[in-house]
């Protein structure tokens, strides 16, 4: 069964129709390269699923159970876990603390809860040797290179068990070097079984991590296959609306 | 690999030692031990229990209140209201035990004002998303104006059936001879200390300093978190306008006036950002020493009151100074 199902879901904004008639799935342990040009709906699409916006028509599904969210941080409950564009990281706080924001580690009991820092290092820790990254967990973001940053961003993630992971542009604004941290930090979270979405411009990045892609143009979902049966240049072409759909 | 792998994760990044060393508010805090030394030298006056009771009890007031504004302070914000609010509280006291009514009643008003002073500007602010600088502006003006109202812009100086009550709690000494302001002053720095270090609440503090939208992002009540510290920070001057109340014996419309100030240049010295993210208890207290001191001292050395101001504004900028030389260094 798909982990997420989206069934003809449509977003309007007043007379804009942000997202027409999208159909999708997703599986389990699955990297999807999510394409399309400035304003063809990508993160429109992106943002009902991560629970800021609700779809004006059409319903989404998750392991068979209807997905109906209020607001993002239900998302998360629901085990979609976003990882935006700009991070959303605190700089003066230090790697541990970011990765736990939101949803601290306490010790003690009732009203006395103080938060808990060894736990909290500790655990910061066993994420970022997971991910291979050398982060330490006691060092303030501030002074992190752009993969540790990603790294931080990534490691929030995997705190509780997500099943879907949401990547807004994660190779941007980063080194060449970082790039291939963050393709590797992505292979990691598909090899715990996390269905990963990953908005991109960056052609080489979709076709060197993902295994599907969904290209949208206009609102509309235009392309939606096996990486190993397209090629960049069709992809181009479709985002671009040389060829009309696939 | 997998060792050096552990071994890059445990490290730390810096030793306890530099992370002291490389503090503004450690500094601040030699600066005032080397004041203290050096006048305790150069003047017979400085170092005498009396000179020391006063400049303890001096600085608390000022101290108590930057307590709270380094709370808005690190979230990015300002309360310029303290010194109005400070008024209004102390006059809200006055007249409500002037006219017959318990201690009990009388705080029991002069908290209720403060925390509805301060919940209006935290909710201003975070609902509506007035600048702080714009609301607690119009807040300073609002508060003196509603303390000339209650009290008719009089001296109120009697205080009705616990008269001797407040000015025990304000002016006694209850715990070795210590003035009863500074030891609020301490009780209220160890337990902001505590929240700011321990406390989810604390954590929140800075994350909406350092990234208000990620903090928003990641599900930290923001709005809520902002109109609390509000309130703290009105509180925080509503207790210390209470405490004045009883150690001066009389309240007029004019104290606090300019203490807004004075406070945001105490949180400033002790290492309080005002971009935001950064901030201790123990700086506000530290800074407010710093102040103090300078203020003691140039009376005791004879110089001319009129250089107080030269004195504290470079104060403020000094300290200042250093963390931007430090960010050059480190930026380099």
């Amino acid at each position: 069964m798909a982990v997420l199902e989206l069934a003809n879901v449509s977003k309007h904004f007043g007379a804009i129709q942000a997202v027409n008639d999208v159909s999708l799935s997703l599986q389990a342990g699955e990297v999807v390269g999510l394409m399309g040009d400035n304003g063809a709906g990508k993160s429109t699409l992106v943002k009902m699923i991560a629970g800021n916006y609700r779809p004006s028509h059409g319903t989404m599904r998750m392991n068979g159970a209807e997905l109906v969210m209020h607001r993002p941080i239900e998302a998360r409950q629901h085990g979609i876990e976003i990882v935006y564009q700009d991070l959303a990281l605190c700089d003066n706080l230090t790697a541990a603390a970011n990765v736990f924001l939101g949803r601290e580690l306490r010790r003690g009991l009732g009203p006395m809860r103080i938060l808990d820092y060894k736990s909290m290092y500790r655990r910061a820790g066993e994420i970022f040797k997971e991910l291979k990254s050398e982060t330490r967990p006691r060092d303030l973001v501030k002074q992190m290179s752009g993969g540790q940053r990603q790294a931080v961003a990534i490691a929030r993630t995997m705190l509780s068990e997500a099943k879907i992971v949401l990547m807004d542009e994660p190779t941007a604004a980063i080194s060449v070097r970082q790039v291939a941290e963050v393709l590797n930090l992505i292979r990691h979270l598909r090899d715990r079984g996390i269905a990963v979405v990953l908005i991109s411009h960056r052609m080489p990045d979709v076709f060197d991590v993902a295994d599907r892609v969904i290209v949208m143009r206009r609102g509309r979902k235009v392309a939606d296959k096996a990486i190993a049966a397209s090629s960049p240049e069709e992809v181009t072409g479709l985002i671009t609306g040389a060829i009309e759909q696939v | 690999m997998a060792i050096t792998l552990d071994r890059a994760i445990g490290q730390r990044q810096q030793s306890w030692v530099t992370s002291v060393l490389s503090s503004q508010t450690f500094w601040v805090l030699i600066a005032v031990i080397l004041a203290c030394l050096f006048l305790s030298v150069a003047t017979d006056t400085f170092a005498t229990p009396k000179n020391l009771y006063n400049i303890t009890r001096n600085f608390t007031f000022v101290a108590i209140i930057a307590l709270g504004m380094t709370l808005v302070i690190i979230t990015g914000g300002i309360d310029l209201s303290v010194g109005s609010v400070l008024c209004l509280c102390s006059m809200v006291l006055a007249v409500v035990m002037h006219a017959g009514y318990s201690i009990e009643v009388g705080i029991a008003a002069s908290v209720g004002t403060a925390l509805v002073i301060g919940g209006f500007n935290g909710v201003m602010i975070a609902y509506l998303g007035f600048p702080p600088f714009v609301i607690t502006l119009g807040m300073l003006s609002i508060a003196r104006s509603l303390a000339m109202v209650a009290s008719n812009n009089t001296v109120v100086f009697q205080f009705g059936p616990d008269h001797d009550t407040l000015l025990a709690i304000g002016g006694g000494a209850w715990f070795f001879g210590i003035a009863n302001p500074v030891l609020y002053m301490i009780v209220l720095a160890l337990l902001t200390g505590f929240v700011l270090r321990w406390t989810k609440f604390g954590r929140y503090v800075f994350a909406i300093g350092g990234n208000e939208h990620a903090a928003t992002l990641t599900g930290v009540p923001v709005r809520r978190i902002k109109v609390t510290v509000y309130m703290i920070s009105a509180l925080s001057a509503g207790v210390a306008g209470i405490i004045q109340t009883g150690w001066l014996g009389a309240v007029t419309t004019n104290i606090g006036a300019g203490m807004e100030l004075q406070v945001i240049a105490a949180a400033v010295i002790g290492g309080a950002n005002l971009a935001g993210g950064v901030g201790t208890a123990s700086g506000a207290l530290i800074g407010a020493a710093l102040i103090e001191v300078i203020r003691n001292s140039l009376g005791l050395l004879g110089i001319n009151a009129f250089w107080q101001g030269t004195f504290i504004g470079g104060a403020t900028v000094l300290a200042v100074l250093f963390d931007r030389i430090r960010s050059f260094r480190q930026s380099e």
